[in-house]
């Protein structure tokens, strides 16, 4: 039995006007949602063929730095966020070998919550931000790639490379209507024991449905610039960027 | 240790109450997490023998937190009653659970001793009690509450309207809501998540909501789950506030990391309060819970999971609200790993919200990293169906693209209504019935659907948008 009011779905994603079988969903509605379910599973369960991506980055002139967490595996990882959030002792080791220069941003991309995503924009995201900071000079270390981390993670390796500000890019939680989301979180001044007040967040990178790479880019370096002027991220930071946005539209 | 135990020559030692509590807890990963589950199945099940022979008054003697650190603490020993107390103050945990589950006990004697429990005897006690107790017991509970309709009433099972859209817009969320009502959802409230906490751009939700439930005169209330200071500060400016929502938890540090304490909701009640917008009752809060939200905190004082839950119906209980919900699944599987521990948390929290006097629903629900998928939901869902359960949330096909997990749909509620026969609210259901959406025998209308929301839909769909 179909609906008659099949034609509010222009007005949202959700899943309206969906129709019934009696009083349960009819066959091909109940089908379409086990697709985008399974779709979101196996974005969080898909490993990381990490060594390919390190590959494809140093082919375009990017210098990886792969580092590792405790984490012992994808169920550990969902079981223990606190480990996703630390560094192996040698990992911290080859980071304090690294950490002699003067750095601004230290940039790490692990896939988090969802492998897909980071197989699928990763590459071409982290192309646009390293131009970007390229650009305008901004000192950058080797961009680290980690299996398995939380977006905490940051502070301790920005902190290890003693960089003024850190940014992780990281696969999002797969939802039902995208499993291939990335996220940037930036922390200004990154160290163990920061709070997530303390940071600003770019979601919902995964063009063409969500924002694109350059201007996903393009908003983080004006965060990382204001963060490197003002000493600063975070809710302060977030206000003054919304004031400014709407003072530029109006 | 203070409890001890030998079995089969090991020996098993709990230092206090708080851990014995801990390790009788069913598994779940937020006690793991916490490094305070038991360390196998055995100890596990010997903390369960000791904790049935505590007597019940021992958690009035040793309150969990000192109370002059904790207000809900504080809130817990001031609001014991020990009138309602004397029918089970000589009873052991374990005793308690025989007690309930009693044929000699009336399911009146049940209700009767809601004030005299604790929140930490309702937790020790479902800590010894299976699944199937704990539905038992809960459908034993009746808890009714009112606003501009009648909630919880027996064989009855409402339905919060949830009609989340990604970016607030209005168009968006009025065709979500209108798929809802023309589903037969919404009778406990039509309630909005907002994406944007902004005053303005609650305000202007309020009064989108309002309009629809005045304009089709539909016996609901509206929310949007905004932080209690937004909706303080818009009744402050009369907008139209049926119901003040608040997330809440089972300590003062938890609460205090929800920017809230027991006198704001105090006064937003009071606020909600005077301005008199009920008509079937003056129940104005909407709280929701959830197990592992003071662990997240990093504010459960080294107390499980599911007590520092019951805890947070201490809470609730303070301001009696017309809806209380656990939503059991959505913090992720670092809490609850899969359906097995979802299913068993949800029944917990209905049953302990029961007991304490909750009309307590839950959104039953999961994200896309538990171990989970839809058949533990309609595992769950039927459950609590059976158990009594107040209400469940109602989400276009279980999707909700706003939060990014899935939850009840409004085909759900059809179908615990088909097997279970379970009607909407009464002013609800005679509005169904009225406007043609129900067929006057509890399933929806085959023919002819409510002409005048028909109408609505059509003028919305004539917006270019």
């Amino acid at each position: 039995m179909t609906d008659s009011w099949v034609a509010l779905r222009r007005f949202t994603q959700a899943r309206i006007a969906l129709g019934r079988a009696g009083h349960a969903l009819p066959t091909k509605a109940q089908l379409d949602f086990q697709l985008a379910h399974a779709q979101a599973r196996d974005a969080v369960h898909l490993p990381w063929a990490i060594d390919d991506f390190a590959g494809e980055m140093r082919d375009l002139g990017l210098e990886p730095l792969i580092l590792n967490t405790p984490v012992a595996s994808r169920e550990q990882y969902l079981r223990r966020p606190d480990l996703g959030r630390l560094l192996t002792e040698e990992s911290r080791c080859r980071l304090t070998d690294l950490a002699a220069g003067e750095t601004d941003v230290a940039l790490i991309l692990t896939n988090g919550l969802s492998s897909t995503a980071v197989e699928r924009h990763g590459i071409p995201l982290l192309q646009a931000v390293a131009e970007g900071y390229r650009a305008r000079n901004i000192r950058m270390a080797p961009i680290s790639l980690v299996v398995n981390g939380r977006v905490a993670l940051s502070d301790a390796i920005g902190g290890l490379l003693a960089a003024r500000v850190a940014v992780i890019i990281v696969g999002e939680r797969p939802g039902l209507s995208a499993a291939d989301s990335l996220g940037i979180y930036l922390t200004y001044g990154p160290q163990p024991g920061n709070t997530d007040a303390e940071r600003n967040c770019i979601s919902n990178i995964r063009p063409p449905e969500g924002l694109g790479y350059e201007a996903a880019a393009a908003k983080l370096l004006y965060l990382t610039g204001e963060a490197m002027k003002r000493g600063l991220s975070g809710v302060a930071l977030k206000d003054e960027m919304d004031e400014l946005l709407t003072a530029n539209q109006a | 240790m203070k409890f001890r135990k030998n079995f089969k020559g090991r020996g098993y030692g709990f230092d206090g109450l708080k851990s014995l509590l801990a390790k009788a807890s069913p598994l779940r990963a937020a006690d793991e997490l916490a490094g305070i589950a038991a360390s196998s199945e055995e100890e596990r099940a010997v903390a369960q023998w000791l904790l049935a022979d505590l007597p019940l008054a021992t958690f009035l003697a040793e309150p969990l937190i000192p109370p002059e650190e904790d207000e809900v603490s504080r809130l817990i020993l001031d609001s014991h009653d020990r009138t309602a107390f004397a029918p089970i103050s000589s009873l052991t945990v374990g005793e308690l659970r025989e007690w309930l589950l009693s044929d000699s006990v009336t399911d009146a004697d049940v209700s009767t001793v809601c004030w005299g429990l604790t929140p930490e005897m309702a937790a020790a006690v479902s800590k010894i009690m299976r699944n199937q107790d704990l539905i038992a017991v809960a459908r034993r509970c009746s808890v009714i509450t009112g606003f501009r309709n009648t909630i919880g009433l027996p064989g009855r099972l409402s339905t919060r309207l949830q009609p989340n859209h990604p970016t607030d817009d209005p168009r968006g969320i009025f065709a979500s809501v209108l798929d809802g009502l023309l589903y037969g959802n919404g009778d406990a409230v039509i309630g909005i998540n907002p994406a944007t906490d902004s005053p303005k751009n609650v305000e202007r939700l309020l009064y989108l909501l309002d309009d629809i439930i005045q304009r089709h005169e539909i016996p609901t209330q509206s929310c949007v789950l905004a932080h209690v200071t937004t909706t303080l500060e818009l009744m402050r400016r009369g907008a139209p506030v049926d119901l003040v929502f608040q997330s809440i938890a089972g300590t003062e540090a938890a609460n205090k990391s929800f920017g809230i304490n027991l006198a704001l909701l105090a006064e937003a009640r009071d606020a909600a309060l005077a301005s008199g917008r009920g008509t079937h009752g003056d129940n104005v809060m909407y709280f929701e819970t959830g197990q592992g939200s003071a662990l997240s905190a990093n504010a459960h004082h080294g107390i499980d999971a599911q007590t520092c839950e019951a805890r947070a119906y201490a809470v609730a209980r303070a301001f009696s609200p017309l809806l209380v919900n656990t939503v059991v699944g959505f913090i992720g599987p670092e809490y609850l790993y899969d359906g097995k521990q979802i299913i068993r948390a949800g029944l917990e929290d209905h049953f302990c919200g029961k007991l304490l006097g909750l009309p307590m629903g839950c959104d039953v629900c999961y994200t896309n990293h538990a171990e989970a998928d839809q058949n533990d939901m309609d595992n769950l869902l039927t459950l609590l169906a059976v158990a009594g359960c107040t209400y469940i949330m109602g989400v276009p096909g279980a999707d909700d693209v706003m939060l990014a997990y899935q939850s009840s749909s409004f085909h759900d509620a059809l179908y615990l209504r088909r097997i279970l026969g379970l009607r909407p609210a009464p002013e609800f259901e005679d509005w169904l019935n009225r406007v043609g959406i129900f067929d006057g025998s509890n399933a929806l209308s085959r023919g002819a659907q409510s002409p005048q929301l028909i109408g609505a839909m059509k003028e919305l769909a004539k917006v270019t948008p």
